[in-house]
């Protein structure tokens, strides 16, 4: 708990830090305002909040959360991913909680950084670690919305990421959005299921209508398989290597 | 300047009767009627009500309930209506305008390309300080022009909310066309949303409005008609650069009811005529966002003036009105018939409309909306002109350059392809001095003033374009340029960030300087895929079209994806000025400067 106590912390000292006041320069006379004002903006987005049943697995809520506050260059983030899974007597577990400082380095690319904690929402019931993280999120030639990142978790275990999806238009209102998911690791972490070299690769399909901007209801499907020494933990646990599911939920732009 | 608490100020009668208008007592205003002066018999039985005439002039600033296509709305009202009273005035007066802003917070009106002292432009931060609430501002000047302006607040958005209005200046000699009646037409982009929303959806979500995207349905209609390959590629191009073929506007129909004279297209705001009179249209686009294309099918235009400026009279069926132009036309409608007045968005997503009738109550048949134009090449280059000056765009290669030449586009909605190699650079073999620098008045290499835009068929009725502007006569300064400014219009689409050369005003560190009274060329390219309408506060630009000593003087120059315009300006005017994109969002995204001339 202390650590989530912690990033608050941290968070509200960067924001007051880097984006007090957007500049300005243009030295109008004095008394007078600016002509032109920035403001900085924010939003809030629940890209994935969704029901899935799995093939093997038991049932769960996830999530996939991205918020930002800041200008054009210089934004704060609160990406945070995890699930709740139906009926194990378990709290939600945050797989990943990040508070993280973003800059604008290119026209689609934002380079960020910052901590992240890993384990139980509201309880003790899940491992806990902590991590620094660095990452790159944009869009790639071809409108692949990407997020890739590199942890280093306080016992120096190094982890990556890859995230990426496609929205394909069918109607106005109706698309189809591919995704991916790779995870990889240079070092094994066996309270956390992960094992040496390519983890795990996700790939997801869903299928959603915009009833407005903001709120897209969606259906989809997914199938994903662990590799290497995460599969070998896995299959010790006595559980499956490759599964399949389907989801409902929605986004939400909040 | 003249500073006065509101209570000392004497409101005039009719002021004051304007207040208890405003309250609700009753004014055409308050029960949701258009602006009185958009009456319906114009000019020959013009009633005073709604018309502040010159020289002084009172106006308060307010904020409340006006009906809007018939749903509740709070627009800031000027004098009691939304848009607010035609303010008439004369050449030669000197005009002495109060403004009291009755607000709770600042305002300001800036009197949109009227000559006047720096003082006086009504822009807060470079002209004066904004007009605080409870306070009133005294604008006074000499009027030394004449034609068709507006007026608006230059405070933040709040021109998205109304607060705008239609300005004529009555020539003291005569005008060099005649005509028996006048109406004004101003057009405006209403939506009940807040400004500071629509403004945070652009800029958090790219194509938020948008809703004319391309889906599959257009990819095998495209296949059907330019086969699968060619589809596939220009798919492929637009892919790579991460941008959409459909952005042609911003802010769209899907928030916005557009307005004619206040009113919405249901609401049909009437012009009446008498069969065999010639009619004056004074046309202004009042818009916050909106391009219009206008035409009142039935009828010949003949366009007399270009931003209050005298042209040498163009015979069109149809012009685009770029946001803050004015144009003046003149129709001879014979016949004891309606006709439309269509006004339709250029993204094609809504329209205005109003009726040019004999009587009350008639209508005539609306025309139907044409197709969203795909941007065509100019778009994509001036995409790769973004990523070959450095701006990490990663534009396109030149493999995709070439690509773009050798497929075979044609026809329909690629009609823009076709124009930009031929166009652009065979005619405009320009003519050079000694210095290097073009003689004056010769179209810039890149200009496309031969093309009305896009969505626009050439071939299917005769459009307005930049080329048919030519000035009534030589403008007093026929010096040949002194040197030449250059200015990209930049800009960054997915974070809808817009700038010129590459930096917001809030990255500029000092005005733009013209020295007093020298005679300069500035040019302007465009290197984004969207129109800006550029407007220079205090000074004309003489837009050097290829006509020479004829070229026409605009207050609003607008330059197309990929363009290259140029003008010339004679920097007499000593102070500060606001140059900027009249895009309010673009403005307010950063796509502004100043220019100081001393």
């Amino acid at each position: 708990m202390k650590i989530k106590l912690y990033l608050v912390g941290v968070s509200a000292a960067f924001i007051f830090a880097s984006l007090a006041k957007a500049d300005d320069g243009y030295d109008a006379p004095d008394g007078w305002p600016s002509p032109i004002v920035e403001h900085n903006q924010g939003t809030a987005q629940f890209d994935r909040l969704e029901y899935s049943i799995p093939e093997n697995g038991k049932d769960a809520m996830v999530w996939d959360f991205q918020g930002w506050y800041g200008s054009d260059v210089n934004r704060m983030y609160v990406k945070s991913e995890g699930e709740n899974i139906q009926g194990d007597g378990e709290d939600a577990e945050f797989e990943s909680l990040e508070l993280l400082y973003s800059r604008l380095i290119a026209d689609f690319w934002e380079l960020q950084g910052g901590v992240g904690y890993q384990g139980g929402v509201f309880s003790d019931d899940h491992e806990e670690r902590t991590y620094g993280v660095v990452g790159l999120q944009g869009v790639m030639p071809y409108e692949i919305e990407t997020d890739v990142a590199l942890q280093v978790s306080d016992e120096g275990d190094v982890s990556a990421s890859f995230e990426g999806e496609y929205d394909f238009r069918l109607t106005q209102r109706l698309y189809v959005q591919p995704r991916t998911e790779i995870a990889m690791a240079a070092n094994e972490v066996e309270e956390f299921g992960v094992g040496e070299g390519l983890n795990s690769v996700r790939v997801g399909m869903r299928l959603g209508y915009e009833v407005t901007r903001r709120v897209a209801p969606y259906v989809g499907a997914y199938w994903e398989k662990e590799y290497g020494d995460t599969a070998d933990l896995s299959r010790e646990g006595g559980e499956s290597t490759e599964d399949t599911g389907v989801v409902a939920g929605v986004r939400l732009i909040l | 300047m003249a500073r006065s608490p509101v209570v000392s100020r004497p409101f005039s009668r009719r002021q004051i009767l304007k207040g208890g208008a405003a309250l609700g007592l009753g004014s055409a205003a308050a029960m949701g009627m258009s602006p009185a002066w958009a009456n319906p018999w114009g000019r020959t039985n013009v009633y005073s009500k709604g018309v502040e005439e010159g020289p002084e002039v009172a106006l308060a600033i307010r904020r409340e309930s006006i009906p809007i296509d018939g749903k509740e709305a709070r627009p800031f009202s000027i004098n009691g209506s939304s848009p607010g009273p035609l303010i008439r005035l004369k050449e030669g007066q000197d005009a002495v305008l109060r403004v009291t802003n009755l607000l709770d917070e600042p305002t300001s009106i800036h009197w949109h390309g009227l000559i006047l002292p720096s003082g006086m432009d009504g822009v807060p931060g470079v002209s004066f300080a904004g007009i605080e609430p409870g306070e009133t501002f005294t604008y006074r000047f000499p009027v030394r022009q004449n034609g068709t302006y507006w007026y608006h607040s230059h405070s933040g958005l709040q021109e998205q909310v109304g607060h705008v209005g239609p300005l004529i200046v009555d020539a003291a000699e005569r005008e060099p066309f005649r005509y028996d009646r006048e109406h004004v037409l101003l057009l405006t982009d209403w939506t009940f949303e807040n400004p500071a929303s629509v403004f945070r959806n652009l800029k958090t979500m790219e194509g938020y409005y948008n809703f004319q995207e391309r889906t599959m349905a257009d990819f095998f209609a495209d296949v059907r008609r330019e086969g699968f390959s060619d589809t596939v590629e220009m798919r492929r191009m637009w892919s790579k650069m991460r941008m959409s073929s459909r952005d042609i506007a911003d802010v769209t129909g899907s928030t916005y009811t557009y307005l004619l004279n206040g009113r919405a297209p249901e609401e049909n705001w009437t012009a009446l005529f008498k069969a065999g009179e010639r009619v004056r249209l004074r046309v202004i686009n009042g818009s916050a966002m909106s391009y219009f294309d206008v035409r009142i099918p039935g009828l010949k235009m003949t366009v007399v003036a270009a931003d209050g400026q005298p042209v040498q009279p163009v015979p069109v069926d149809e012009f685009r009105i770029g946001v803050a132009e004015t144009y003046d036309v003149l129709v001879s409608p014979e016949d004891d018939q309606a006709y439309t007045i269509f006004a339709e968005s250029m993204d094609r997503s809504g329209y205005a409309r109003a009726t040019l009738a004999p009587r009350d109550g008639m209508q005539a048949e609306i025309p139907k909306r044409r197709q969203i134009a795909d941007r065509g090449m100019e778009g994509m280059a001036a995409g790769a002109m973004v990523g070959m000056k450095g701006m990490d765009h990663s534009g396109m290669s030149r493999d995709d350059m070439e690509g773009m030449d050798h497929s075979n586009m044609s026809g329909g909605d690629m009609e823009g392809m076709d124009h930009g190699s031929g166009d652009g650079m065979a005619k405009e073999k320009a003519k050079t001095r000694e210095n290097g620098m073009l003689v004056a008045g010769e179209a810039q290499p890149g200009s496309r003033y031969g093309e009305a835009g896009i969505g626009i068929d050439p071939d299917e009725r005769r459009m307005l374009v930049y080329r048919d502007l030519k000035a009534f006569t030589p403008w007093p300064d026929r010096r040949g340029p002194g040197r030449e400014l250059e200015l990209h219009l930049t800009g960054n689409m997915e974070r809808y960030m817009w700038s010129f050369d590459g930096k917001k005003f809030s990255e500029v560190s000092g005005p733009i300087h013209f020295e007093k009274d020298e005679r300069l060329r500035l040019i302007l390219i465009n290197d984004t895929m969207m129109e800006h309408p550029i407007h220079l506060h205090g000074m004309w630009m003489e837009l050097e079209n290829g006509q020479g000593e004829l070229i026409p003087r605009k207050h609003t120059l607008n330059v197309k994806p990929g363009e290259r315009v140029s003008a010339l300006i004679t920097a007499d005017a000593e102070g500060s000025w606001a140059f900027h994109c009249h895009l309010l969002y673009h403005m307010e995204a950063g796509m502004f400067r100043v220019v100081q001339v001393s």
